[in-house]
């Protein structure tokens, strides 16, 4: 009876692993009142940089979106560019043109020539949160302030040279995170579980033992509360939101010898560590993920 | 106040004492430590320890924390293994008390200066005691490898069926003092970076920079060091089982030299690597797959003699498939540690083979957060399996019998097995499951390698508490363990 009774949990509780992930579970919708189409000026001037605070400097101002692309703001950007032809559908892909890496032979380095490269996938896959209907893009219902993911450093570059911005170099978005002090977060020296989105963050939009950690809607850690989820207000010193967690963001620096492109900024998948404003990820610029999305700076 | 000398005098003089206490220690860091991150972070532990002991967790120097504490876990491995090759190995009683002495006072001083320093703010005068606990331990290692000099006439093998040179020297011997010296120089490798790294505390975790195509020396010369270590760590378990298992005869005489020219060929690579990156890769390959011929030639012989001792306590001489595999398993605590050297083969060796065949094609190509899982699980499984081999050792040295045997040798099997099974599962995952789907399956892989290790601490924690009660009593255990040497040497004269 007892062996009997530990096969039936075993086979349980493996089912239980083989269940699906449901994309269409019940995401809460939360207005977090601050505008993504909001810019923040960054004045020239010394920073630290990195773990070890080393004295950097940027010689001009420049400015930073204060919250990450939403999947709105993207779905915008794809029917003006598909309406004008700068970017087409093949084989279930958004791509566009990219004039190329210059290739230096490095070691593991793999050659990125002129050519179309994925922006989007457009496919059945239901993680996706936008759909495409052959003519027009929209947003999926719940989604719309939520950071735009899927995205490859092709489609982030694209989107904001679109609207004659760019990709932050990551010393720019260093700076924009952390101000001029030597803070680990954008908020200052210690993190809660209700100053980002990280993973058993515990915030609304999480549910470890189902479909896991989702993203937050942007600027949702600014000390308002939702239904009773207090937030901290974890805006950096210039005023950028979700610069820790949520979603890695693409920067713009093409190094000697690598194809790989970075982030900054840690995600929603991920322990605090991973948060701090030194850290970094980076990928080949065709990879999308649902924890990896963009700002732009201009 | 007689009472505590004798203990002071199990506790610090006798191998089996010295053993116990390093087993102590590693178990209560681990322990202690390990509330600060996993599932302990998750449930919200971290937060009350932090508070409760005031901890002071500086975000900026978590790398060098974790450095002073996998280093400090690592000094005490290296003094259990140093008590042990003192008492296996035949060497004078000066020397051995010397070399463990130096190396117990060593290992103090890096467990209650660098440990301090690293979690509660740093006061200098604890990491210079950190740091002298460190020079200790590499002088004791230096008084090792003279004791260990093969070439002496007084350590001839008096049995030929142990691997020997012509004139007679005794091949272990030579293999435990190559191992011994590729150690030292590695440990170099390591101390002059972090010398540079230190001052300032520009700490950095190999995994963070794997990408990096331009590399300074120092931090590959770190990368070579980190590698090296854990291998000779490991190579030196492997010895210590060699001479358990009394270990002799034709695969002895295979094995011994591959196990010396196996860590040469092998330390030399991870040196390399600091001048001739590509290169290196090749003699590593070389040095690893000599030293992994050698310990499967030990894997061979054990279990043979295990298979043939298992069936003669059945009265048997010679069985069938099923009785051979039965009387293999019947000591789960013998069968253990060599089981655990195959089983690295597949979470180990074999991943990490895998994973540098297909780099370009397959690893690369994930973003770099996916392969660095996999370069801090493959390091955490490999410095954790050589760690169960060594507790197989301790509990056969400690006497248990009867059912605990059985109960503690199938526990630590199955628990670590299941554990390190997940864990490689899950640093793979990318293989098999997409990011955005992988919710259900990391629950999976999380729940078994947590129960897994859960149950191996609580095992742990168990043979501790045993031996805690032991040594309230007045003739416990320990107070014949006080005087007991580890085994007959039987390949050389005494």
């Amino acid at each position: 009876m007892k062996r009997l009774f530990l096969c039936l949990m075993i086979t349980l509780f493996l089912l239980t692993a083989c269940q699906a992930v449901d994309f269409d579970a019940p995401a809460p919708v939360y207005e977090t009142g601050i505008d993504s189409n909001a810019w923040a000026t960054i004045p020239a001037g010394p920073f630290f940089e990195g773990q070890f605070n080393h004295n950097a400097s940027i010689d001009y101002n420049y400015d930073m979106m204060i919250t990450l692309v939403t999947n709105a703001q993207y779905v915008d950007y794809l029917n003006a560019a598909l309406a004008d032809g700068s970017i087409k559908l093949v084989d279930e892909q958004i791509v566009g043109f990219y004039e190329g890496d210059p290739f230096n032979n490095g070691r593991h380095e793999e050659e990125v020539p002129a050519g179309d490269y994925i922006y989007i996938p457009v496919d059945n896959r239901a993680a996706l949160r936008y759909q495409f209907d052959g003519k027009q893009f929209t947003v999926k219902d719940t989604w719309e302030n939520h950071p735009m993911t899927f995205v490859s450093w092709f489609g982030a570059k694209a989107y904001c040279e679109y609207y004659d911005g760019r990709l932050p170099t990551e010393q720019e978005w260093e700076k924009a995170a952390r101000g001029t002090d030597i803070r680990p977060y954008a908020w200052g020296y210690e993190l809660a579980r209700n100053n980002a989105n990280f993973i058993t963050s515990r915030d609304p939009f999480e549910n470890m033992s189902t479909f896991g950690s989702r993203t937050t809607p942007v600027g949702f850690y600014n000390g308002k509360s939702y239904d009773g989820y207090q937030t901290l207000d974890s805006a950096s010193p210039f005023g950028l939101y979700d610069t820790a967690g949520n979603v890695w963001e693409w920067t713009s620096n093409i190094y000697e010898q690598e194809h790989y492109r970075y982030m900054r900024g840690g995600s929603k998948d991920l322990y605090e560590a991973n948060l701090r404003v030194w850290m970094r990820n980076n990928a080949r610029p065709t990879y999308i993920s649902p924890a990896i999305g963009f700002r732009c700076a201009r | 106040m007689q009472a505590l000398v004798k203990r002071y005098k199990f506790l610090f003089t006798s191998t089996k004492g010295l053993v116990l206490m390093g087993i102590a220690f590693c178990a209560l860091i681990s322990a202690f430590f390990g509330l600060l991150s996993g599932p302990m972070a998750d449930f919200g532990v971290k937060d009350v320890v932090v508070k409760l002991f005031n901890i002071n967790l500086i975000e900026a120097e978590r790398e060098g924390r974790l450095i002073i504490l996998y280093h400090t876990i690592a000094m005490i491995v290296v003094a259990i293994e140093t008590y042990i090759i003192t008492d296996l190995v035949a060497m004078k009683e000066n020397q051995r008390i010397a070399i463990n002495g130096t190396i117990t006072v060593g290992y103090l001083a890096v467990v209650f200066g660098g440990l301090p320093f690293a979690y509660w703010g740093h006061t200098w005068p604890l990491h210079g005691l950190y740091v002298a606990g460190l020079a200790l331990i590499f002088f004791a290692g230096c008084y090792l490898a003279y004791a260990l000099w093969p070439w002496r006439d007084e350590y001839k093998v008096t049995d030929k069926e142990y691997a020997h040179t012509r004139a007679g020297y005794s091949l272990e011997r030579v293999a435990f003092f190559a191992m011994t010296m590729t150690t030292l120089a590695s440990a170099l490798f390591g101390a002059v970076p972090g010398s540079y790294y230190g001052n300032g505390f520009e700490t950095f975790l190999a995994e963070n920079v794997v990408r990096d195509p331009f590399k300074p020396a120092l931090d590959l010369s770190i990368i070579g060091h980190l590698h090296i270590m854990l291998a000779l760590i490991a190579i030196a378990a492997t010895l210590i089982i060699c001479r358990w298992m009394d270990f002799k005869g034709i695969w002895h005489k295979m094995a011994m030299p591959l196990m010396i020219i196996g860590s040469i060929v092998l330390a030399m690579g991870t040196w390399l690597v600091v001048p001739f990156e590509t290169a290196a890769h090749f003699i590593i390959y070389g040095g690893s797959t000599l030293a992994m011929l050698g310990a499967l030639f030990l894997v061979i012989f054990s279990w043979r003699k295990l298979i043939r001792e298992g069936l003669a306590r059945k009265g048997l001489k010679k069985g069938n498939f099923f009785q051979s595999v039965a009387a293999l398993v019947s000591d789960p605590v013998k069968f253990g540690p060599t089981w655990q050297m195959v089983f690295m083969n597949f979470t180990v060796s074999g991943i990490g083979i895998f994973v540098a065949v297909k780099l370009d094609e397959i690893f690369r190509q994930w973003q770099f957060m996916d392969e660095r899982l996999i370069l801090t699980g493959h390091w955490h499984i490999l410095a954790t399996l050589t760690a169960t081999i060594i507790l197989f050792y301790y509990v056969d040295l400690a006497g248990i019998k009867g059912k605990a045997r059985k109960w503690f040798g199938w526990g630590l099997i199955i628990s670590s097995d299941l554990a390190f099974g997940a864990i490689s599962v899950y640093e793979m995952k990318r293989l098999f499951v997409d990011e955005a789907v992988q919710q259900p399956v990391t629950n999976l892989l999380t729940v078994l390698g947590d129960v897994g290790l859960i149950t191996v601490l609580v095992i742990l924690a168990a043979v501790m508490v045993w031996r805690l009660i032991d040594l309230f009593k007045k003739k416990g255990r320990w107070a014949k363990e006080v005087d007991e040497r580890l085994a007959h040497v039987p390949e050389v004269k005494s």
